[in-house]
């Protein structure tokens, strides 16, 4: 069954990463007439290395933070072939979106170029040893946000990049989960058939990073969906027009949290679960999830 | 056709020519009027090319790797602060064995700010594994855009092609330029057939993570590739000459070297005024020529070595310095001759726009005839520095 898949085994990924589902279900639901344009990161140092490739679509690395702004090159040299009909997709983790990627992706939506962004969302930098970025949750502990006498992990909440892609506008800006995969290829479905600039950022555990046992990671992810800690949205030009509602299926954070390491500190700590509470409630209220 | 132009235009006439389809720039400071111009022919149909608008210099030259990357040639300039903000891109690009060609109007670094010509920009980028051609005039920067095309894409090169011309001296100097005919420029530079590109039809992946395995032999193909270039260039200036009618591209030019005991090495605009202060000079009896270094990178070791080894005197004098060391071009020269001769001299001048004038040359001139200097600062102004009102 193998060989039906764009992305295929091989790869050195860890057990469990959420990442590598993640991506293999985005390139099957694109097809084979895409083009991927992949930051520095995690999926792709364990997809290609020299002379492997896990790949089976055109793909190019160049570096960290320009995966939009080569994509948009790569858009407007099909574009200048008459090849207009081939899907092209930017690949980046968080890292490589939320921090230093983000001013190409703003200028990639921004000029309205026919690309679909993908973060992969693990909430920290796990290539080069869990450092803390600007997607990493509130009171996580990473190796730059560790919780210690003091701290109580990451000091700020995730920075909405959603939000952000969406206020510039653009035909389509989403957050999905690798924890509900068919919701994922309806996403990836719909950024494909709109002409336009498209974000999609999906949750993706890490079972290195987050300290977990790799066979957790799809509930893990829907715990966080249950929990109202990562709330599935939809923006068409930058109104919200649908979110994955979690109804009876609500979890308290501490269910989420709780066979994690890097939230091990906040059990022991009432106040600072309230916290993270209040984030879940907030994010409930705000886009009616219940 | 015969027209008169500034530098930035002639670089456009040539881009234009060249069928470029995916042009990308941002208009850092500070800014030219290459794309400025292109956009105009984009704007007006007579280019049938994407022009992206970018958000820094850094995307700029990521949307071009991209372009290139899908078989697509393109092109993009820019200068100072915005090669060196390019620069990681830039050095992306040789790896990738992507064959873009950039105009670099060559200007000062900041601190402090100045918009003004020297090569500390390019110099910055010798190492990169890009091809570097330097232009005295705007015919010339106008001719190369062409042969770094016909270079860069050659299957057995695939490496990118800085052209540089002096920023505001060229850019903004405004010169006769013969433009060649459409039917001509396409008879010598055709349509880019890549030999690799993303494509659905055929996926491959492009930028693999090379592990100390295979990492060091990409740099040896890129240095035995950069020999071959070497012998390229001439080929190439041939080529181009016999269906032109003029001199194209070169290692190196030689200007009076009949009978010339010492020489002047340099590179790009300021060889017209070393021209003519050599006329000045042979009028007076002073054996003295000019080696100008037309191609920088790779750096033509055997052809200068043999030009020089006979000589007397060398004044090096470069238009950049590797603080803490000599000018980088003297450097280079030096490490040449194992012994002695000839007597090798290295001046820094005209750095941040400061003119260069006969009265430099002069000055170059005395002093190395009576000292060894490796890193004289012509021109230098002891009061500025005695009151340090500028630090």
């Amino acid at each position: 069954m193998m060989e039906n898949h764009l992305f295929v085994a091989g790869h050195t990924a860890c057990g469990g990463c959420g990442q590598a589902i993640a991506a293999r279900l985005v390139v099957d639901t694109l097809g084979k007439n895409t083009i991927v344009c992949n930051a520095t990161g995690c999926l792709e140092v364990f997809s290609t290395k020299c002379p492997q490739s896990s790949w089976r679509i055109p793909w190019i690395h160049s570096l960290f933070e320009n995966a939009a702004a080569v994509a948009s090159g790569v858009e407007a040299a099909l574009k200048y072939l008459g090849k207009e009909n081939i899907n092209v997709c930017a690949f980046a983790g968080d890292g490589g979106t939320s921090d230093i990627g983000l001013q190409a992706l703003s200028g990639m939506l921004e000029r309205g170029h026919n690309v679909l962004f993908c973060c992969f969302d693990n909430e920290a930098y796990m290539n080069t040893g869990i450092q803390r970025s600007g997607l990493t949750p509130y009171e996580a502990s990473t190796t730059t946000s560790p919780a210690g006498k003091i701290w109580r992990g990451n000091w700020r909440k995730k920075k909405p990049v959603v939000e952000i892609c969406a206020s510039h506008f653009i035909p389509y800006s989403a957050s999905a989960s690798v924890g509900f995969p068919q919701d994922l290829q309806r996403k990836v479905k719909k950024a494909a058939s709109i002409r336009g600039p498209k974000y999609i950022q999906i949750h993706c555990p890490c079972p290195l990073g987050w300290g977990f046992d790799a066979s957790l990671t799809l509930e893990i992810a829907k715990n966080a969906v249950f929990a109202g800690l990562y709330p599935l949205v939809e923006y068409e030009y930058g109104e919200v027009v649908k979110v994955f509602k979690i109804g009876n299926n609500k979890k308290p954070v501490d269910e989420y949290i709780k066979f994690q390491r890097r939230f091990r500190h906040l059990l022991k700590d009432e106040e600072a679960l309230e916290e993270l509470q209040k984030i879940a409630d907030k994010n409930i209220e705000y886009y009616k999830l219940v | 056709m015969r027209k008169f132009l500034e530098g930035s235009h002639a670089v456009a006439e040539a881009v234009k020519l060249s069928r470029v389809g995916v042009i990308s720039a941002y208009p850092i400071t500070p800014q030219t009027h290459i794309v400025e111009r292109l956009a105009e022919f984009v704007a007006d149909g007579e280019l049938n090319a994407q022009f992206i608008n970018v958000e820094s210099e850094h995307s700029a030259a990521s949307v071009v790797l991209g372009a290139e990357a899908t078989g697509v040639r393109a092109f993009t300039a820019t200068s100072s602060q915005g090669l060196i903000l390019m620069s990681e891109v830039l050095f992306n690009i040789a790896g990738l064995r992507l064959p873009l060609v950039l105009v670099c109007a060559n200007r000062a670094l900041s601190a402090p700010i100045n918009i003004w010509n020297d090569h500390q920009d390019a110099i910055a980028l010798r190492d990169s594994g890009w091809i570097q051609f330097y232009a005295e005039n705007n015919q010339e920067v106008h001719d190369f855009i062409y042969q770094a095309y016909k270079l860069a894409e050659n299957p057995e090169i695939m490496l990118p092609v800085m052209v540089n011309m002096d920023g505001y001296i060229l850019t903004h100097g405004m010169e006769p330029v013969d433009i060649p005919s459409q039917e001509k420029i396409d008879e010598f530079l055709p349509p880019y057939t890549p030999p690799y590109k993303l494509d659905v039809e055929n996926p491959l992946s492009m930028g693999l993570l090379g592990d100390p395995t295979v990492y060091l032999e990409t740099r040896y193909a890129i240095q035995k590739t950069l020999e071959d270039v070497l012998k390229l260039i001439p080929q190439i200036g041939e080529d181009f000459e016999s269906i032109f009618g003029r001199k194209g591209v070169a290692l190196l030019e030689k200007y009076r070297i009949d009978g010339a005991e010492d020489v002047i090495v340099a590179m790009g605009s300021v060889c017209g005024t070393v021209k003519d202060f050599i006329d000045k000079k042979r009028k007076e009896g002073f054996p003295l020529g000019l080696l100008k270094i037309v191609t920088y990178r790779p750096f033509p070791k055997e052809e200068i070595f043999s030009f020089l080894k006979d000589k007397k005197n060398v004044f090096v004098l470069e238009k950049a310095i590797s603080l803490g060391s000599d000018g980088p071009l003297y450097t280079e020269i030096k490490s040449l001759f194992k012994n002695s001769l000839p007597k090798i001299c290295g001046f820094i001048a005209g750095l941040g726009g400061r003119d260069i004038t006969f009265n430099t040359l002069e000055e170059m001139l005395a002093v190395g005839r009576k000292e060894m200097v490796s890193s004289y600062f012509l021109d230098v102004n002891h009061t500025l520095l005695r009151d340090k009102f500028f630090i």
